[in-house]
């Protein structure tokens, strides 16, 4: 069931989104040694959302962030992007144990998105390209190693 | 409801579907084929955006209950530890399919005889062989002579698919320990081929070939059949197949995607909707002369669903792969695919292998394999992985039992009110040992060629690719549903011509043979047509 967008052209509340954002720098914080933002920079999250919009997705993903907010609240008493990081990052991983199914959509949402971002797929050494209609090239590779296999008695299985 | 008479009515443009249609165009008779999906169109497949990994979440994921699309019916799996993967449009589940394109071993018709298990086919290799290669030839297949897994073959191969860096590390664990292996026969065209362009390496074959290299049904057969007449009607879902008083079939009942009922009129009816979709129909159309469905005198229609249980073995490797650049399915290996009863159980598997993974497959497998973590550490464990890993499945026998099944669930429909099928289906012990005899040997091997670290799955949950069994091929009215030629038992004028046929599941990908199937039963049909006694 996909969610109507809103004026504000949002699918989450405030506090779903903040939380998204949050999880997400969790999952995959921020790198200065790649030079690279984490998975809850604005865009990404923004493309998050975009793609959480199919299905029963977006449902479970909220359900998944209401989820993660209950156990902040009560450990710590607050949201869980208003945490301080180790505990973000206590409840977070708690979350990961407890709500397997919760987090690996939660994951899976979050780094198929990430994993696209321009930011990212440069720092990779990738070309910012679909794979059609270019391609890639592939070696042929070292056919001698089949000589091997080559000269092997056929041994297939009569039917009798 | 508007009511129009044909010849031949053919259910499903699937791959067994467009094979019937291409080979009986040729009669010139009036044959339509309604399909409930829509064409394809390449340049909105996947490949063709930057977002290609995230659709095959979404649109283009494998499992229908995923992709939620109108052309799709759901499916009530949850007393399966296996989901089905199929597609609902021109091509059917060859459009994602990877192609990869065996032929069935001698063997495998002959189980019940050699190895006490299953059932032997009403007809053998021999029989089969020649259709084997026409399909081949239809299709495009690149591959190599000489397999000494395999019986001398008559094929016509295309040059093998590049073996590259992944193909390097892995032959060299199997040669290290005297495993066989070859460069598999995969219906990828390395090369222009019938009005096709060759091969790019787009990586991304399991959702739908952009070049159209893949040998997927709706590039493959469908334009030469509609080029000879054949009428291939889309957004078309069939709700029942119609009977009269003598019990045998006369059309269907279908909606089409703006919601008409329709019927249509046949003299022949013939069933291809795979081997989910073909006992879903069967059993949705009950009549006083088949109440229990149709052509369903024996009870087995729905029994001994099989899948081909797969074994998921991958390893991390100091040397730089291939990553996902080029087809999959670049070799196989049969060493472990005939019974040695030692090995602690019955039949076989083919190790199939793969190539790398794409980055956001990459970063899946790692979190779920706990190779990659959250937080601190992700990025440097993803750059470990990426683009150093290959690995391959054990695609296993499945031996067929009772029940496993398929059956019409009370209360899922699809969205035109069609009740929906529900799969039952555990895993035997002989599947379980094999499975874990695939996993210790893929280990082995990927370590001799040099990997760091193994991980491995199975069954692959989502790893239901291969729907067969369903509707079985047999002589013995009370132990089949389709005679030796793939005519029902209990309907003159019905056929069925997909897995749904098949006796047992040989531990190689269905698709040549599901096909090869479809061109012999046509062929049958041809000769009794010739002779006016298809109908006897």
């Amino acid at each position: 069931m996909t969610r109507e967008a809103p004026a504000n052209g949002h699918l989450l509340n405030e506090t779903e989104w903040h939380t998204l954002r949050a999880l997400a720098d969790v999952i995959v914080p921020p790198s200065g040694k790649y030079g690279i933002p984490g998975a809850g920079d604005e865009a990404i999250a923004k493309t998050i959302v975009k793609d959480a919009n199919y299905g029963d997705k977006l449902a479970r993903l909220i359900a998944a962030l209401d989820t993660l907010n209950a156990m902040a609240q009560g450990v710590h008493g607050a949201e869980f992007a208003l945490l301080h990081d180790d505990q973000r990052q206590a409840v977070a991983f708690t979350f990961r144990e407890e709500q397997p199914a919760a987090a690996t959509l939660a994951e899976q949402l979050v780094t198929q998105c990430y994993y696209r971002d321009d930011r990212v797929v440069t720092s990779l050494g990738m070309e910012l390209r679909p794979p059609m209609p270019d391609g890639y090239k592939v070696d042929q590779g070292d056919w001698s190693l089949l000589e091997q296999v080559q000269k092997r008695q056929p041994f297939h299985r009569p039917a009798g | 409801m508007a009511e129009e008479t044909v010849d031949v009515l053919i259910i499903g443009a699937g791959a067994s579907g467009a094979a019937m249609a291409w080979s009986l165009a040729e009669t010139k008779m009036h044959i339509v084929c309604l399909e409930q999906g829509g064409l394809m169109n390449p340049l909105a497949y996947p490949s063709t955006g930057r977002d290609w990994e995230a659709r095959q979440q979404s649109d283009f994921n494998s499992n229908p209950n995923v992709r939620g699309l109108k052309t799709d019916y759901p499916i009530n799996e949850d007393e399966s530890c296996i989901k089905v993967a199929n597609f609902n449009g021109v091509g059917g589940g060859t459009v994602l399919y990877a192609g990869h394109f065996p032929r069935f071993h001698p063997s495998d018709f002959r189980t019940k005889s050699l190895d006490g298990v299953g059932d032997d086919w009403p007809i053998d290799y021999n029989q089969i062989a020649p259709y084997y290669a026409e399909n081949e030839k239809m299709t495009g297949v690149a591959g190599m002579n000489g397999d000494p897994a395999y019986p001398s073959d008559n094929a016509q191969r295309l040059p093998p698919l590049p073996l590259g860096e992944s193909g390097k590390v892995l032959a060299k664990g199997f040669n290290a320990l005297g495993y066989h292996w070859w460069p598999s026969d995969t219906a990828i065209i390395t090369e222009d081929y019938d009005g096709r362009a060759g091969c790019i390496n787009l990586g991304a074959c399991g959702a739908g070939c952009a070049q159209g290299a893949k040998g997927s049904a709706d590039v493959t057969y469908w334009p030469h059949a509609q080029r000879a007449g054949v009428d291939l009607r889309t957004r078309c879902r069939v709700r029942e197949i119609t009977v009269g008083e003598d019990g045998m079939a006369t059309g269907a009942h279908y909606v089409t995607g703006d919601g008409q009922e329709k019927e249509i009129k046949a003299h022949v009816v013939i069933v291809a909707c795979n081997g989910i979709g073909t006992p879903r129909l069967l059993l949705n159309s009950k009549s006083p002369q088949h109440p229990d469905g149709l052509a369903n005198s024996s009870g087995l229609v729905g029994k001994n669903l099989m899948f081909h249980p797969y074994a998921w073995i991958q390893g991390m490797f100091e040397e730089v792969t291939d990553g996902f650049a080029g087809p999959h399915k670049l070799m196989r290996s049969q060493e472990f695919y005939e019974t040695d009863e030692s090995r602690g159980y019955k039949r076989g598997y083919t190790l199939e292998i793969q190539r790398g993974m794409p980055p956001v497959r990459t970063a899946h497998t790692g979190l779920k394999h706990g190779r990659i973590p959250w937080g601190e550490g992700h990025h440097d464990a993803f750059r470990k992985m990426f683009n150093h890993c290959t690995g391959m499945v054990a695609v296993c026998e499945d031996l067929p039992e009772e029940h496993n099944r398929v059956t019409i669930d009370p209360v899922l429909k699809d969205s035109d009110g069609i009740p929906a099928p529900k799969i039952s289906y555990t895993l035997s012990e002989n599947s379980k040992r094999m499975l874990q005899h695939g996993v210790d040997r893929a280990t082995e091997i990927l370590k001799a060629g040099g990997a760091t670290d193994v991980y491995s799955e199975w069954p692959i949950p989502y790893g239901g690719w291969h729907l067969m069994g369903t509707a079985r091929m047999g002589t013995d009215p009370a132990r089949s549903v389709v005679n030796e030629w793939g005519r029902a038992h209990d309907c003159r004028n019905l056929f069925i011509i997909d897995g749904s046929i098949f006796v047992t599941s040989a531990g190689v990908n269905p698709t040549n043979t599901i096909q090869a199937l479809a061109l012999y039963v046509a062929d049958q049909m041809k000769q009794r047509l010739a002779n006016a006694t298809l109908f006897d």
